[in-house]
């Protein structure tokens, strides 16, 4: 029953692991051949898989794990998705109901611990709701803000039979939140749009989340206002790194003219982001003088964090047609004379160039890594993936992204462990492209044991390893803020990664000379299998530019001679 | 810079009609919710209160439609504005919750709280109790010689203030169902 429902959701992977309590549905998946099962070496693993899948497709990733510690294995990766509004149904075993709460072998209260960690669950009890449930769970994950869902199910309640409800006639939820923005609203914001001096569109994850149509309506909207465009780490691709508005990422570690410019802009239109604190930094001084429009689907992220002055609740896409329309109907006007100026003062802030290194000597920079990594693979159509720390960032300031979902980066939760696996899901959707998973060495080896499932799958993902034989985040906040005590901060006792891709059957190689760099590349790019690309970089390299915690984003740090004293007293507790 | 014709602050399109400016002022809100009737609903709302550090004053739950599988929580919180509003929203978007409403900005609503106080006296003492029982119009609903257990239901202040009166009398033990409220009118 749980297969058939997977299979009139349109399912056709299934990324997970087995274990007692879900054994009835792994039997039923060895006998059919529509629902393809992709057995990981790790349940959080499977979920990250799954989260990588949903991201590059746009459809919800599944995920089948046991009971017990299959459910607790998971809870970071759906911790994960929750962060990143991914969606996600995760079916979990559960001891027969007649032995809850009897502390049974392998039983955990699965709902209780993932109650905080999903958009929502359900404990099964009767196989008469199971498929029903299902559906439910679908309808959940992928209605309003995505979000992971949990179906637990008991055991007993696998092995009973009971009449199957196909989702034509599954119940309708009451669950359906407003898509329709409040057109007044709408409108005022276009009035907005149409004085403005300086205004700058700040995009995020949600304009992703919301499909295609959103993004071709966004790119449509830039072009014909020419407003300047800037993207959280999430919505990287909506607007094409290429296009003529675009400003690169703001933030923490986004570009100084994205962050000048939502300084100083005086109307600053937010669509599908969240005000995050790696965006806002010092929240009272956060774009002191501008007007703030909101666009979002949760109405929770609305002035949760910063006062919005036109908030508009719906979805990105149906928001965004109306206000062209709208916009068209009153005749398509922008301040053209003031934009242009203000065009001009972000011309100059670029000339900072504040993503500039040399790359000189003998060993290579990361920075240097990834501006190779991106030309010689810039004409293909690829997916990358990252792990969390400086190479993530690094990753997101010098490769450029010219389609949605070709981004898969754990932002919310931060996980290190996220890239490979998640690299594995993108791959099984699209088995022909080019996937690329940006690593730290440390980040990497969290989740190394997929190397089993992509060798398995042959799934040819290139796991392009920046390895400075540290945590070079963690090591560049101890410069900054701990006296240069690097308390554990450094890859102790690292494998070979060229014999360990050995040992797994894959290709490795390693590159630590800047002058073998590309050859290097072109040789993991020609390698038809999982490469481990082991490239060893420079080790005390810092991440910049850089908005130091509890500071405002006028206040960056461009480079080592700015360090100094740049976190004060009250930015020390931030992280 | 020349201000936009847009007055800041201007709020009227908010889903939730925020109030003017983010205002330190501490409020007191007494919010209905309906959810459905189903395990585990109760565990998300307190989940909720306690994961992202809003307070709970009191809070009361009870099936009110048996054919719906509706119940209804009433909860007394309090914070800033800013922080009503987010409870609010974060309140509406947990899957079984079908409605909120906040009594308190809504229009005039009515709100009781049923209390029983055991207050164990003899002599004077125990002549007084059941004399300002009488005038807050409590009931006896257990007496020996030696106590009585009155109920009184009304607003919340009523009964601190009957409480407050029986503390001296001998007041030994309390119980309060905390605070169940509907709008008045239709």
């Amino acid at each position: 029953m749980v297969v058939q429902a997977l299979k009139d959701q349109g399912v056709d992977v299934v990324f997970g692991y087995p274990g007692g309590a879900v054994l009835p549905i792994y039997d039923e998946i060895f006998q059919q051949n529509d629902i393809r099962h992709i057995l990981v070496r790790h349940e959080q693993a499977a979920v990250h898989a799954a989260e990588g899948y949903a991201r590059s497709t746009g459809r919800p990733g599944v995920v089948l794990v046991t009971s017990g510690p299959g459910a607790t294995n998971a809870v970071t990766g759906i911790t994960d998705a929750l962060m990143d509004s991914i969606p996600l149904v995760v079916l979990t075993g559960q001891v027969p109901t007649f032995m809850i709460g009897n502390d049974a072998f392998q039983e955990a209260d699965t709902v209780g611990i993932t109650r905080p960690c999903t958009k929502h669950n359900w404990l099964v009890s009767d196989t008469a709701r199971l498929s029903d449930i299902i559906h439910q769970a679908f309808h959940v994950a992928t209605t309003g803000r995505p979000g992971p869902v949990l179906v637990d199910i008991p055991k007993d309640v696998q092995f009973a039979s009971a009449t199957y409800t196909p989702p034509q006639k599954a119940r309708v939820s009451h669950y359906q939140p407003q898509t329709k923005g409040d057109i007044e609203a709408i409108t005022d914001l276009v009035a907005a749009m149409e004085t403005a001096k300086r205004p700058i569109f700040y995009t995020g994850g949600g304009v992703i989340n919301s499909g295609p149509e959103a993004t071709r309506l966004l790119r449509d909207l830039v072009a014909a206002t020419g407003i300047p465009i800037t993207s959280t780490l999430m919505g990287l691709g909506a607007y094409p790194a290429n296009g003529p508005h675009w400003l690169g990422m703001l933030g923490m570690h986004g570009l100084y003219e994205a962050n000048m410019a939502m300084h100083d802009c005086d109307l600053m239109i937010n669509i599908g982001a969240r005000f995050d604190d790696r965006i806002t930094g010092r929240v009272d001084a956060f774009s002191p003088e501008s007007i703030k429009a909101h666009i979002d689907i949760d109405p929770s992220s609305i002035n949760k964090v910063i006062r919005a002055d036109i908030p508009i609740v719906g979805d990105i896409a149906t928001v965004l047609a109306d206000l062209l329309e709208i916009w068209t109907a009153r005749g398509r006007k922008v301040n053209r004379e003031a934009i242009g100026k203000w065009t001009a003062k972000i011309a100059e802030w670029r000339k900072v160039d504040c993503l500039k290194f040399t790359q000189k000597g003998p060993v290579i920079k990361p920075q240097y890594a990834l501006a190779r990594l991106e030309a010689l693979t810039r004409g293909h159509d690829r997916y990358i993936c990252t792990e969390v720390g400086q190479h993530q960032m690094w990753a997101a300031q010098y490769l450029g992204f010219n389609a949605p979902n070709r981004w898969m980066t754990s932002g919310g939760l931060g996980t290190m462990g996220y890239g490979f696996p998640a690299s594995i899901g993108v791959q099984i959707a699209h088995p022909e492209a080019l996937v690329i998973n940006v690593a730290g060495e440390a980040s990497w080896l969290m989740n190394m044991q997929e190397m089993g499932t992509a060798m398995q799958y042959h799934l040819p993902v290139k796991q392009f390893i920046l390895n400075n034989e540290r945590l070079g985040m963690v090591r560049q906040w101890q410069e900054l803020l701990h006296g240069e005590r690097y308390s554990s901060s450094w890859s102790e006792s690292l494998p070979d990664f060229v014999k360990l891709a050995e040992a797994f059957g894959a290709k490795g190689i390693q590159c630590k000379d800047p002058g073998d760099l590309d050859e290097a590349i072109m040789e993991m790019l020609a390698h038809d299998g999982p490469v481990i690309f082991d490239c060893l970089v420079e080790k005390h390299e810092n991440c910049f530019p850089m908005i130091p915690s509890g500071e405002p984003h006028n206040k960056m740090l461009l480079g080592e001679v700015s360090t100094k004293d740049a976190i004060k007293e009250g930015g020390a507790v931030l992280v | 810079m020349p201000p936009l014709h847009i007055k800041k602050g201007s709020s009227r399109h908010s889903a939730y009609n925020l109030r003017s400016n983010f205002s330190d002022v501490q409020e007191t809100h007494t919010l209905a919710v309906i959810v459905d009737n189903e395990p585990g609903v109760l565990a998300r709302v307190i989940g909720l209160f306690s994961g992202r550090g809003y307070n709970i004053d009191s809070l009361t739950v009870a099936e009110v439609d048996h054919t719906g599988h509706t119940s209804r929580i009433t909860i007394v919180t309090t914070g800033t504005p800013q922080v009503i509003e987010q409870i609010k929203a974060q309140l509406g978007r947990i899957v079984p919750v079908h409605k909120v409403n906040d009594l308190t900005v809504e229009g005039p609503s009515v709100a009781r709280e049923l209390a029983l106080l055991k207050v164990a006296g003899e002599g004077e003492k125990r002549v007084e109790a059941l004399r300002l029982a009488d005038i807050f119009r409590a009931n006896a609903v257990d007496s020996t010689l030696g106590s009585f257990v009155f109920e009184i239901t009304g607003a919340p202040e009523k009964i601190d203030a009957f409480a407050e009166l029986m503390r001296p009398l001998g007041l030994v033990e309390m119980a309060r169902t905390g605070v169940a409220a509907l709008p008045r009118g239709r």
